[in-house]
């Protein structure tokens, strides 16, 4: 089936299977694999993208369903060459090591900063909870989402 | 005088990649005309196989194969730990099951097809005939009478028995002890859950007989032999590469069956075949940890000496024996046994028994946090036998401090500690004689406050290569490096071991630049394909900075003899008269004269004027087997608070002072602790596998495991002292298993402690809710409670 989608601000008509998982078709179509696939029961959140600016697992959607809607993944997320505040956080405080988990737990967590300025720590945690990482015990996430949620309330 | 860069915590080098999503993962990296693999595999734990029909599959559109067991002519996947003098048995692994399955998961046949979603369609159509056999999953079951043999040449399913010690010197001191105590200790099964599944891509060229293979590995080397002798192409014909690697924690640290069955495929149909696998298929084939039964027993004295500790342990190997299983826990955990306690016996009869499980492998710490647990579980059991404060018995029998070497009863050297100064400075952060206080007047007000304090010292840096022989391990555990400096000066170090998370790019890049005085950002460490590095071990066992480190290190300082006999002949100056600071030689008395590195560096490669004997070029490499393993160690201390009307534990407060020698980059080191603590928390908290009476996995999603999520912990409490080795060129010691060797009995600990007035005196990991709460109604109908 005909799909019209756009991402990171190009418009792509494609031709796909119907069954085809947006992330899926964001990967093998679009070749934008820094959305990463990390479990099949959309509890990891490595594939989390944002949609007309909303935060949304792409695994849980078709391509079909995505039809005429904007999407943004880790690579649209740098504005003019320049880090999103959020990426520059994860990489000032550490909050990252195998990096697998890392796109997705960006884009949550810029979608999240940016909704909830000055959020808690407390607030921080039990929203991660839809983002799993092995690596880093989550501490360096929550300073790094955290730096980011107070600026913005500082703004 | 610069700051020093060794000991800065500078950002990561690798990181501008992974934010921004450009780093290439094993199945981002496309190649055309690729075929993917589907695998199909057994629904049964245990199952003759009495057909295999294809044909449905193969009509459908897009299948190119199916192959079957029959027609893998793949040699067996071989077990590379070779136990000595345990009996070791090991059993036939084909990389597809022929004849019999062992295990839920176990590769039956594979669909070859021209998509992904099309090749897991054909493999749903293969219909495969089974005949259901009995299966058992609980290793001291399968070892016992009347068990289903699981394999015919594995008698009574026991792979091996290995016990080392001196049970009759051990049996004396248990009976001169004044108290013994005792418990059945469950490591429960876990899933390693590196957030990358596995995935293998080949390519095999006909013209040059060249097979590439790109895949989720910890040691690409290792794998480049395994796949070479079980497909028969000579090793220099196989080049493997493992790209961007998200995570590992053990768990690709085997070659598994499907790595040579995409190699296979791709020699076979001419084509580039990958496969990756879903998490649901990783929690059923690829490596799970732990899986011990053990039978645990400590000697003590009234006034809380330990006199011995012993254990009879049943290990789950699951249906086959997988790259490493059989020294996980014997080698990496019966030596372990003293920890960092003054225990004059010890004895470990190690059993590996084949179940219907999935294969276990070395998981984060790998049998060294099963032998912390049970030393911590019995020191614990002995303060409450003998009425003494658990710290107490600590430090009473804590190793004095010693700098270069120290013998233990287990028969390990270890190279420096000094426990005490952790275990004060974890006890001061945490405020523990204040706490026995508010512990008892909260439980005035029926709230149940409790403590873990848990001291440990750990044997990583895997390890001189004498020993890995002596113990059967089937290479060596040496690495190599090279420090190549261009004629810019710009540096490549390229390493052999595999990195993967850890953040090596950055430190070992630190030790160059501190070493030698190149600028951290001129420096690139290269890693992960057997083609472009030198020859390497892996990176497990918190070995990378320990052995790669030092022989960076070593290069580094050939490099710098070799730039400072070349600056003195530059300067005509002698050599005995260079001086050396922040990257720069000059001659002593007069400090206008300088040669930067860099300057020496465009001289040795241009070679218009070199000192007599001098080879051209600025290269230097360093082959570095370590005389010892290094032995990192510290205190780790959780509170909690249990809600005895649900069950519910909320850890409050988590201390850790570690010490792993010199940190390099106090950041990566506080990372790695942060990223192990979690790990052993959730083994005491929330993560088990769960198999049925009939060996199905119920714990088969992320749905169902329980992994850690970020509301379960509060912001660690982190300390250090400083112990350098005192074998290694700068002094450190590894840090990638310290966290998960110590936090699962600091916190199990601390909520039996909190349990005390209620009854409580075990409960299996993990502690779920469900389970608390019930010991808690159990407990008080046996008379606990107040």
């Amino acid at each position: 089936m005909q799909v019209s989608i756009t991402v990171n601000g190009v418009v792509h008509e494609c031709d796909v299977d119907p069954r085809t998982l947006l992330v899926h078709f964001l990967r093998e179509e679009l070749d934008l694999t820094g959305t990463k696939i990390g479990c099949d029961t959309s509890q990891c959140g490595a594939c989390t993208v944002h949609l007309d600016g909303k935060v949304l697992k792409s695994c849980t959607l078709l391509a079909a369903q995505a039809d005429g809607a904007a999407v943004t993944t880790i690579e649209g997320l740098s504005e003019n060459g320049e880090h999103h505040p959020m990426q520059t956080s994860f990489w000032e405080n550490h909050g990252l090591q195998c990096g697998y988990c890392t796109p997705g737990m960006i884009m949550a967590s810029a979608a999240f900063a940016r909704d909830n300025p000055g959020a808690s720590e407390a607030e921080i945690r039990h929203y991660l909870e839809g983002n799993i990482c092995r690596c880093t015990g989550y501490h360096n996430i929550v300073k790094a989402v955290k730096q980011v949620a107070d600026a913005a309330a500082a703004t | 005088m610069s700051t020093r860069i060794f000991g800065s915590g500078i950002k990561r080098r690798e990181d501008p990649r992974l934010i921004t999503g450009e780093a290439r993962y094993t199945d981002d990296i496309k190649l055309p005309g690729v075929l993917h693999m589907a695998v199909v595999r057994s629904p049964y734990a245990h199952a003759n196989i009495l057909g295999i029909d294809s044909a449905a599959a193969e009509a459908m559109d897009g299948v190119v194969a199916v192959f079957t067991g029959e027609d893998v002519d793949l040699a067996g996947i071989p077990t590379a730990w070779l136990i000595p003098d345990s009996d070791l048995k090991t059993p036939e692994h084909p990389a597809l099951a022929k004849g019999k399955v062992r295990y839920v998961g176990d590769g039956v046949a594979i669909v070859l097809a021209d998509d992904r979603y099309r090749a897991q369609d054909a493999a749903d159509a293969v219909n495969v005939e089974y005949e259901e056999l009995p299966a058992v999953i609980d290793p001291e079951e399968a070892a016992g009478e009347g068990a289903p043999l699981i394999h015919d040449d594995v008698e009574g399913n026991i792979a091996f028995k290995w016990a080392p010690f001196d049970k009759a010197a051990s049996d004396a001191a248990f009976e001169a002890a004044d108290v013994v105590v005792s418990e059945r200790i469950l490591q429960q099964r876990l899933l390693p859950t590196a957030m990358e599944p596995r995935a293998a891509m080949a390519q095999y060229n006909p013209a040059t007989q060249e097979l590439t293979l790109w895949c989720t590995s910890q040691n690409p080397h290792i794998h480049r032999f395994i796949i070479s002798a079980v497909t028969g192409l000579n090793e220099n014909k196989v080049r493997v590469i493992a790209p961007e690697v998200g995570g590992g924690f053990g768990s690709k640290i085997p070659c598994y069956p499907d790595e040579a069955l995409v190699s296979w495929a791709a020699i076979k149909l001419g084509a580039p075949v990958k496969w990756t696998e879903t998490r649901s298929e990783n929690y059923l084939i690829t490596i799970h940890g732990r899986d011990h039964v053990q039978h645990v027993e400590m000697a003590a004295s009234n006034d809380g000496a330990i006199q011995g500790v012993r254990a009879t342990v049943y290990a789950g190997m699951g249906g086959y024996l997988s790259t490493a299983a059989p020294g996980i826990p014997t080698i990496l955990h019966g030596l372990l046994y003293v920890g960092p306690y003054t225990i004059d016996s010890v004895y470990c009869e190690s059993i590996g028994v084949m179940t219907n499980g999935t294969p276990t492998d070395a998981y984060r710490g790998a049998g060294r946090p099963e032998a912390t647990f049970l030393l911590e579980r019995m020191i614990d059991k002995v303060a409450d036998a003998i009425g003494m404060d658990p710290v107490e018995v600590r430090r009473k029998n804590l190793i004095p401090a010693f700098e270069d070497g120290y013998e233990v009863a287990a028969g390990l050297n270890y190279d420096s500690g000094d426990y005490s100064t952790a275990f004060e400075k974890a006890l001061g952060m945490a405020g523990y004689d204040d706490f026995r206080a508010q512990q008892a007047a909260a439980r005035a007000q029926g709230r149940y406050l409790g403590i873990g304090v848990t001291a440990y010292t750990e044997m990583c840096g895997l390890g001189p290569s004498q020993v890995a022989g002596a113990v059967g391990f089937q290479g060596g555990l040496w690495e190599s490096a090279t420090v190549r400096v261009t004629p810019t000066g710009k540096v490549q170090a390229l390493i052999g071991a595999s990195p993967h998370g850890q953040g090596s790019e950055t430190t070992l890049a630190q030790i160059i630049a501190d070493e030698i005085g190149f600028p951290v950002e001129d420096i690139e460490v290269v890693h992960g394909d057997t083609t472009e590095t030198p020859m390497g071990w892996g990176t497990y066992g918190s070995r990378t900075t320990p052995v790669t480190g030092a022989a960076l290190a070593h290069a580094a300082r050939k490099l710098k003899e070799k730039a400072r006999v070349l600056a003195a002949h530059l300067m005509e100056a002698s050599v005995d008269d260079i001086e050396y600071a922040d990257g720069s030689f000059s001659v002593k008395g007069s400090p206008d004269q300088a040669q930067s590195i860099q300057e020496v560096a465009l001289m040795a490669h241009l070679a218009w004027n070199m000192p007599e004997g001098m080879d051209p070029g600025f290269e230097e490499s360093q082959f570095y087997d370590p005389p010892n393993f290094v032995f990192p160690f510290g205190t780790h201390i959780a509170i909690v608070e249990v809600d005895a009307e649900t069950g519910v534990i909320d850890l409050q407060r988590y201390i850790a002072v570690d010490d792993c020698g010199p940190q390099i980059n106090p950041e990566i080191v506080a990372g790695q602790i942060h990223g192990g603590v979690v790990q052993g928390v959730a083994q005491a908290l929330c993560e088990g596998v769960i198999y049925d009476d009939d060996g199905q996995l119920l714990t088969g999603t992320m749905q169902d495991y329980c992994m850690p999520k970020a509301d379960m912990f509060p912001n660690f409490e982190l300390g250090e002292t400083v112990t350098p080795s005192p074998h290694h060129p700068v002094g450190v010691k590894g840090v990638g298993e310290t966290g998960t060797i110590a936090s699962t009995p600091t916190v199990y600990n601390a909520v039996l402690d909190a349990l005390a007035p209620l009854g409580v005196k075990q409960i299996d990991m993990p502690l779920t809710s469900a389970k608390v709460w019930s010991a808690i109604q159990a407990g008080s109908a046996n008379g606990g409670g107040n």
